[in-house]
């Protein structure tokens, strides 16, 4: 029987040479507040320390956040980790300084939801309660 | 005595947005009218004086604006340093007055082009600087010695500054003659932008030896911006910008003190660099009190007998954080607010948010308005006409005040820790900062606060609504292709030579480590080397991830 009661487990997570980490706190409390558990991995990890650090964890997200416009590079890059690695059940989202047409770009490519600046909390908890619900319904 | 003034039933709006009618956006509460028992405390001479003079309340030159204008300056670089100069010679082209270099990301942290930590980041969100060759490109056809320069960069910031110091050199411009600004302001990057290479005690070690370097050698050139923009980036209140900033500044001064500099051979140079944020007066009042908070700290405690020592300059960008990926237009008209407030505030230079930062680096459109913004207020509004137009209003004087108030009771709070790096490194600063940034979060969420476009007002798919800049992905393997041609054709054994002179540097306090960097630029070593030859002896810093 899957275990409905365990909170779910998010990475919130910071790539590359980004140091812009003030919405990635606001993310990681927030979720915090509703409920789930976090891990902040903190700054500057390898898209491979990020899915590494999901799969040790047992996480249901990742949520990677990058304003330094680097996106295009490090969101393929934890996509082709999770592959590598055999996984498909983790949710993979993000946010940060991402243009429009990059975002449909991400998603094209595997990237579940891109969340710019402005989106509100609520949205974002609710994204994560309702996909990583369902991860969780399938793995238990 | 003044007749106090009364009212029966305080008024107050109801709807979305009200939560906030009594409030800045600091959280500073408001009262709905203020009159003359509220400068009850204020002593005029004492705590105003003359624009000009101790305090400098109400600024630091006796004409202001309407001797000089502030200085427009745009900061500006993307892409490699042939691209950012032809942007260089556009701004000087539209009447921009002075520089502003913006680097990538690789550079601001120390790493080359072609290092694998800066895959995906060469030329995104600056310019790439891995040489003395880049750096000469970035000025080609510019005079160094008639514009001044601003660099804001902080880990490597003695690197930058020793290869612009070589570039004008190569061009026959002596050091002496260099005018500008490098920001190099280490605490705050522990504090808030995360831009630091080696730990806090090294890196304070290095920003004194620039100061020593620049007083003797460099007159012209303000040795450190000490700066708040980048804390309340980071989701500070405006007075945990003004008293984290100021607590930074004393703490620069006291490193260089102790290192056996006058306070007055260095302090004339130091120069702040603030938010300006959408709170109208609260911005105004913020830069007010900062200028009296470190004229008093400055002449009472530190002991500074020089006048220019007491006066606390400043450059101010408008907030990045205040503008919106939703309606981008709207932007325009947040800068405007924010350009005019920091202008009431007494700034000597500034930056006006081009509408489409938060979605990716400015256009070329995007920047000349932001550029004709501060012209149209300089040229338009007549602002300018009236030296501290505010001066001695109720509420303005009355909210300094306060701001003042809550910033020392901040200097308390760190002295108990010990001073300011160590509440760094007790992550005080960090978590104050952070509970600030949740709090107000969750202001927009609950509408007390509105955001036009965000929260209220909203239109769908309004992000499309203006062209974006695109840098092209072919910068990267281009600038990772030059830096890797440009070490072929260089003499290693310089570039070794150099590297170790540096080296002892690093490890002998006693050698001013400036010098051994211009060497070392000079023999071609890229960033990356010099930073790497620095780590070899200083090691790296690394944070504990907390939210």
């Amino acid at each position: 029987m899957p275990d409905h009661k365990r909170p779910l487990r998010v990475i919130v997570a910071k790539a590359g040479l980004d140091g812009h980490d003030r919405g990635a706190k606001v993310i990681a409390r927030a979720l915090r507040d509703a409920g789930m558990e976090v891990i902040y991995t903190g700054l500057f990890q390898t898209p491979e320390q990020i899915v590494n650090t999901a799969i040790q964890e047992d996480a249901d997200g990742i949520g990677l956040s990058i304003l330094s416009g680097a996106h295009m590079t490090l969101f393929p890059l934890v996509v082709e980790q999770l592959k590598a690695k055999g996984v498909d059940d983790i949710v993979f989202f993000g946010g940060g300084t991402i243009p429009p047409d990059d975002a449909v770009e991400l998603k094209r490519l595997g990237v579940r939801e891109i969340f710019t600046p402005g989106a509100p909390l609520s949205d974002i908890i609710k994204f994560i309660e309702r996909e990583c619900g369902k991860r969780r319904e399938l793995v238990g | 005595m003044a007749k106090m003034i009364e009212r029966a039933t305080p008024l107050k709006r109801s709807g979305p947005g009200s939560g906030a009618t009594d409030r800045t956006i600091s959280d500073i509460p408001l009262k709905e009218l203020y009159g003359p028992e509220d400068l009850a405390g204020l002593d005029l001479e004492r705590d105003l004086g003359q624009p000009g003079e101790y305090p400098y309340t109400r600024g630091i030159h006796p004409s202001m604006y309407r001797g000089r204008l502030w200085t427009m300056r745009q900061f500006a670089g993307f892409g490699n340093a042939k691209q950012t100069n032809e942007r260089y010679h556009f701004l000087l082209a539209q009447g921009q007055m002075g520089l502003s270099v913006a680097f990538d990301m690789p550079t601001l942290m120390g790493y080359d082009s072609d290092a694998p930590q800066s895959l995906g980041e060469v030329g995104k969100c600056g310019v790439a600087i891995d040489s003395l060759a880049d750096m000469e490109q970035l000025f080609d056809g510019i005079d160094m010695g008639a514009i001044t320069t601003s660099m804001t960069i902080n880990g490597p910031a003695c690197i930058a500054l020793a290869q612009y110091v070589a570039a004008a050199e190569k061009k026959g411009i002596p050091r002496r003659a260099l005018g500008g600004t490098i920001q190099a302001d280490i605490l705050k990057e522990y504090i808030a932008q995360k831009e630091w290479i080696f730990p806090p005690r090294p890196h304070v070690r290095i920003i004194v030896d620039m100061m020593k370097f620049c007083t003797e050698q460099m007159p012209k050139w303000n040795t450190i911006s000490i700066s708040g923009y980048h804390i309340r980036e980071a989701g500070s209140t405006a007075v945990q910008e003004l008293a984290f900033t100021l607590a930074d500044g004393f703490a620069y001064v006291e490193a260089a003190t102790k290192a056996g500099m006058d306070v007055d051979s260095f302090a004339p140079r130091l120069s702040f660099f603030f938010n300006s944020h959408i709170d109208f007066f609260e911005e105004i009042c913020k830069f007010r009190a900062a200028r009296r908070i470190y004229a008093r700290h400055m002449r009472e405690k530190y002991g500074a007998k020089d006048p220019r020592s007491w006066q606390l300059r400043f450059h101010t960008q408008t907030a990045g954080c205040s503008a919106t990926a939703q309606q981008p237009l709207n932007n325009v008209a947040r800068v405007a607010f924010e350009a005019m407030a920091a202008v009431l505030g007494g700034t000597q230079s500034l930056h006006t948010n081009s509408m489409d930062e938060v979605l990716a680096l400015p256009s070329e459109r995007a920047v000349e308005v932001a550029l004709r913004t501060q012209q149209v207020l300089a040229y338009e509004t007549n602002v300018t006409n009236v030296v501290d137009p505010l001066g001695g209003s109720y509420f303005i004087e009355s909210l300094t005040d306060e701001m003042e108030r809550q910033a020392e009771d901040y200097f308390r709070q760190i002295e108990e820790y010990g001073g300011c790096i160590e509440a760094i490194e007790a992550g005080f600063l960090q978590k104050e900062i952070a509970d600030a940034s949740y709090a107000y979060q969750r202001s927009l969420e609950t509408q007390e606060r509105i955001i036009v476009g965000v929260n209220a007002f909203e239109r769908e798919g309004s992000e499309k609504d203006i062209e974006l800049l695109r840098i092209e992905p072919k910068v990267e393997a281009e600038q990772a292709q030059r830096v890797k041609g440009m070490r072929t054709h260089r003499d290693a054994g310089d570039v070794d030579r150099a590297l170790a002179a540096l080296k002892r540097a690093c490890t002998d306090q006693s050698i001013n480590v400036m010098p051994p960097l211009i060497d070392a630029v000079n023999a071609m070593a890229t960033e990356g080397e010099i930073v790497e030859a620095m780590v070899s002896v200083y090691g790296r810093y690394t944070e504990t991830p907390r939210y």
